[in-house]
């Protein structure tokens, strides 16, 4: 079915866009998938190489059961089907970064077959993307091109790192749609921790395939960017290669089968190798290594023991705390603000707790380039502060006043209440005095008023609240300005 | 399945090579190897023997067997995770044929 609200408009009508994405997420491991060496990021060059995955002759590499636990738990995670049986392949290509001439893969007997993720989209509309397969692999080293004109330098320090890759349907739509697929991918990984997300480290990659086509017709050419290291370079490079390909085919040009790449200074995509190039794997199981067979015991005790995943937690948080899609989204995103929120709202207003988190701390933090775990206002605080507005010691426009204070200098909202005189005053004898002396000095409006001027009510009410500098509570301001106008 | 399996010969004389010059061509490239076009003929033909010779395998009625991925029987051997090796990059690099600052150097690779 196509959908018709994510179509994008040519010169010669409208067009459909269809992505598929490889993702690439490092295994939180200490050690890598088939040797000793460390899996940490950050080393100098070549500290963290063992000579397995120098690929010294004679060496063998042994799995790393850790590994193999995370693959199984992430594909759980995904709602996917687990495979008791299966095996590793060498892929043969050559590349100065990958000494062994072969990476470790796996190819048609992965570890997890098919799931799925439903993601949920700006709207609040959700739709399921389906997962083809999870393999476990190694990562190859890194090359260095700028350091001397004629020669590239190599670290093996990511040389057989685990990465679990994951492999998506075509079934997004949108750039839209492929960003938030990452983001809930990389969120189920965090949860799990199984990956750590950190797309600025190269912890999360993802691989694009793109295509067009026009509606209900059959599937377009595609090609593939490689090697995106952030969400919104994700969206980039797909809104560049559906302009690029829809102008080609629309000038009466075809689209090449190839391997592209995204430069990030001009938001252009651009060729890397062209399908004559194209790699010929050659892939044969890797006679080093036994098939992988997992105990079937054992995956149901894992899958007994995955915790809380963003999707339950959303729907938790929207039936126990009573929040909107939209917020519960907002809030589950990582399990870190899911606990300062739940924190905060314990016991308190739970929607309104949402929407001051949401609003005036998430905008607060954004301005100040803090994260959460760094923020000034802890989740107590932010819980006292509505419970003032909730018990009416405090008006919701006098809380952000206090707010401010708290942001700067991480004071209880209680004390900066007391020591700025911020209580709400709901004492009716105090309330009626200011209006009494508002009615006096405007004579004429009151007279306007009673003759059946009822807007100028709004008037009164502001002429209060401000003689009160904002502390009158406006509940009782109403009823007391009604009686008196009205009387 | 056996009436699909063509009848390969061992004759050497076959003038029927299933492996013909841009597959050696091919093959050579994807190996990082050259290969001389004077030699293309000989290895079409010692090649193209040495396939059908495999091909006999193709005889055998396999429609029911699992494929085998080991005949040792034993299962996958596991390591914990834990770090026991690495920070000796002057180890790592001691057979290199250049290396600067702990880098390997070798021609330079773009694609």
């Amino acid at each position: 079915m196509t959908d018709v609200s994510s179509l994008v408009e040519g010169r010669t009508g409208k067009w459909e866009v269809v992505i598929g994405l490889e993702v690439h997420a490092q295994v939180s491991s200490q050690a890598k998938l088939f040797s000793g060496a460390s899996a940490a990021f950050g080393a100098g060059p070549n500290e963290h190489v063992s000579l397995v995955d120098a690929a010294m002759p004679g060496m063998l590499p042994v799995i790393n059961q850790f590994c193999v636990e995370q693959a199984v738990k992430t594909g759980l995670g995904l709602n996917a089907e687990i495979n008791l049986f299966s095996i590793f392949d060498r892929k043969n290509y050559f590349y100065a970064d990958l000494p062994q001439g072969y990476q470790i893969s796996q190819y048609k007997q992965p570890i997890v077959g098919e799931g799925s993720i439903t993601i949920t989209l700006a709207d609040g509309s959700t739709r399921d993307i389906g997962i083809e397969r999870l393999h476990l692999e190694q990562d190859a080293g890194k090359s260095m091109h700028d350091q001397h004109p004629s020669k590239s330098y190599i670290d093996l320090n990511r040389s057989g790192v685990a990465l679990m890759e994951i492999v998506s349907r075509p079934d997004m739509r949108s750039a839209e749609e492929a960003a938030a697929y990452v983001s809930k991918l990389r969120a189920i990984l965090r949860f799990l921790g199984t990956c750590d997300g950190n797309m600025e480290q190269g912890s999360l990659r993802a691989d694009c395939n793109v295509s067009v086509r026009r509606p209900g017709e059959e599937l377009g050419t595609r090609t593939e960017t490689k090697n995106l290291n952030s969400i919104r370079f994700i969206a980039q490079a797909i809104n560049s290669e559906v302009a690029r390909q829809i102008e080609i085919i629309e000038d009466g040009g075809t689209i090449d089968q190839e391997t592209r790449l995204f430069d990030t200074s001009t938001g252009q995509t651009r060729t890397m190798r062209s399908k004559e190039d194209a790699h010929d794997y050659r892939y044969f199981p890797d006679p080093d290594l036994l098939p992988l067979e997992l105990d079937a015991a054992w995956v149901e005790t894992l899958r007994q023991s995955l915790p809380e995943l963003p999707d339950a937690l959303r729907t938790r948080l929207m039936d126990e705390f009573g929040l909107s899609a939209y917020d519960a989204g907002l809030i589950s995103e990582d399990r870190d603000t899911a606990a300062w929120y739940e924190a905060a709202a314990a016991g308190r207003d739970a929607k309104l707790v949402a929407n001051w988190m949401t609003v005036e701390l998430f905008g607060a933090l954004n301005r100040m380039g803090l994260d959460l775990a760094d923020s000034p206002v802890r989740p107590d605080q932010l819980g006292q502060l509505v419970e003032r507005i909730s018990d009416g010691t405090i008006s919701g426009r006098i809380a952000k006043d206090v707010f401010a204070i708290m942001l700067e200098d991480g004071a209880d909202p209680d004390q900066v209440i007391e020591e700025k005189g911020f209580k709400q005053v709901s004492d009716t004898g105090a309330i009626e005095a200011i209006i009494d002396t508002v009615l006096a000095e405007n004579t004429d409006k009151v007279d306007e008023y009673r003759g059946g001027k009822d807007k100028l009510f709004g008037f009164f009410v502001g002429q209060v609240m401000k003689a009160s500098k904002g502390q009158a509570n406006p509940g009782v301001v109403n009823d007391l300005l009604r009686q008196k106008l009205n009387g | 399945m056996s009436d699909k399996n063509p009848d390969f010969s061992l004759d050497h004389n076959s003038d029927h090579n299933v492996i013909d010059k841009t597959t050696i061509q091919k093959i050579a490239k994807l190996a990082r190897i050259e290969i001389a076009p004077e030699r293309e003929d000989t290895l079409c033909g010692e090649l193209s023997t040495i396939i059908s010779w495999v091909e006999q395998l193709g005889e055998c009625d396999t429609a029911h067997v699992e494929p085998l991925a080991s005949v040792t029987g034993h299962s996958l051997p596991m390591r914990d995770d834990v770090v026991t090796s690495g920070d000796d990059p002057d180890a790592v690099l001691s057979n290199a044929p250049e290396e600067a600052s702990h880098f390997f150097v070798v021609p330079k690779v773009v694609e």
